[in-house]
């Protein structure tokens, strides 16, 4: 077996420590070391966007990362997106749209929606239907994601009032 | 994915270094979207994987009065996120924001696109249209090689074991020149091109003739293809339609695709002509300041 390699990191707010074959993807760390299992394994190649996570505030796929360049990092993962057991806005509004049927993509969704609201908080269909193609789901449930999207803006620049 | 080591190079000549200890066994890793993938399936193997993304020359992105210089570790993210460049470099942009979705565009290069050296790689007709310099490292210093002799086959470059890309630079475009790249796929996002194509154009003052074209498509040959007689064909010529069309007839002569899932020989040789019409057509339009 190669050399383990101690890695240490922040995840979602809170330094974190973790060994790690470097053949292990992020994701792999995630899930199976951490057991933060709320990103999913879809494709395991890119394309899937199920993995998603943010690393230094950029949207990836944790599948396209290894765990070893997660030295230094901030990592940004479904499991901090509520906050004290208070969903986020787009979690309501997935919830409200009924943005999700069997649910594997939902975590890769809302992470990529949240990084987009906060480039750009007032997105039109057209800039979210080319934000999350990098997301796919096999429930065909698109037209409700961009739905639980535009709610989530909308009640966002509400609050912000 | 199978075993290996991995290192953080902190500058070029640790890289050169390692490569040369490791010869053929090691690695370079950028963004990972490709390499991490290919060790996964099976397709590449590595003893050792050298992570590049520390050394300074390869995260540098700059830009001058003499053109761009983009480290071979620059994400295309990075590139579509520099308001900067849109107004000299669009076509960069236009390969940059196409290639795979947000969160591959957040970790893949476009050094890797280039090193990567699939046929169908959507930064290297842009790179080649542009008149691109690749930067290559080894152990005994630097070499210079334009991008269009870095492909040699699928998978394949011209670099040898111990090299390492560090940056690819383009001259500072000049007065009354455009370019524009544009790709085909049966869906609007995240697909491999059925054939992809950039132009750039060199116009005189009045924006009546073409004084230099440059012309590249992908996924026609087993290698990215710089057509030069189609945009040697424009030069002196007027800008009209007829002009356009010829240069677009010889780039689909040189053409030489498969057919496979994503597209028949006709097909492609087809989509070859139109997008040329079309990517020369938006060149000229930016050479002379329209929107396109």
């Amino acid at each position: 077996m190669s050399k383990r390699h101690h890695v240490t990191t922040t995840i979602n707010g809170e330094e974190s420590d973790f060994l790690c074959e470097p053949r292990q993807s992020l994701l792999e760390v995630l899930r199976d070391v951490l057991k933060l299992t709320g990103a999913k394994e879809g494709c395991n190649d890119g394309n899937c966007g199920a993995c998603s996570v943010l690393v230094d505030g950029v949207l990836v796929d944790s599948c396209c990362v290894l765990g070893v360049e997660a030295e230094g990092k901030q990592i940004d993962t479904i499991e901090g997106m509520a906050v004290n057991g208070e969903l986020h806005p787009l979690q309501k509004a997935f919830l409200e749209e009924t943005g999700m049927q069997c649910g594997i993509c939902t975590p890769g969704f809302l992470m990529s929606s949240k990084a987009l609201l906060e480039k750009n908080p007032q997105p039109d269909e057209a800039e979210i239907r080319h934000w999350l193609a990098g997301n796919l789901c096999r429930c065909t449930g698109y037209d409700k994601i961009i739905r639980a999207v535009q709610r989530a803006a909308n009640e966002m620049a509400g609050e912000k009032v | 994915m199978h075993e290996f080591d991995y290192v953080v190079a902190e500058n070029l000549t640790e890289a050169t270094k390692l490569l040369s200890d490791h010869k053929g066994s090691a690695r370079i890793l950028a963004g990972g979207t490709d390499l991490l993938v290919i060790m996964r399936n099976g397709r590449r193997q590595a003893k050792l994987v050298i992570d590049a993304k520390k050394i300074p020359e390869l995260t540098d992105l700059s830009l001058n009065d003499e053109g761009l210089s983009i480290g071979a570790a620059v994400t295309c993210r990075q590139i579509w996120e520099n308001t900067e460049l849109a107004g000299d470099y669009p076509a960069i942009i236009d390969s940059a924001s196409l290639i795979g979705g947000i969160q591959v565009q957040g970790r893949a290069t476009i050094g890797g696109n280039l090193c990567n050296a699939a046929p169908s790689a959507d930064a290297i007709p842009t790179l080649i249209a542009y008149g691109a310099i690749a930067h290559i490292q080894n152990s005994d210093g630097q070499r210079q090689v334009p991008v269009e002799e870095i492909c040699q086959a699928p998978g394949q470059t011209s670099l040898s074991e111990d090299e390492i890309l560090v940056k690819l630079t383009i001259a500072k475009p000049v007065a009354h020149s455009g370019a524009k790249f544009l790709r085909f796929i049966p869906r609007n996002e995240m697909d491999i091109a059925v054939v992809n194509v950039a132009s750039m154009v060199e116009l005189d003052s009045e924006g009546k003739s073409f004084l230099k074209a440059r012309i590249a498509m992908g996924s026609v040959a087993p290698t990215p293809l710089f057509v030069k007689a189609a945009g040697d064909s424009l030069a002196g010529k007027e800008v009209n339609d007829e002009s356009i069309k010829a240069a677009a007839l010889i780039a689909r002569e040189a053409a030489t695709p498969i057919t496979d899932m994503r597209g028949t020989i006709e097909h492609r040789k087809q989509l070859v002509e139109v997008l040329t019409v079309r990517t020369l057509n938006a060149a000229v339009a930016r050479a002379k300041g329209e929107q396109s």
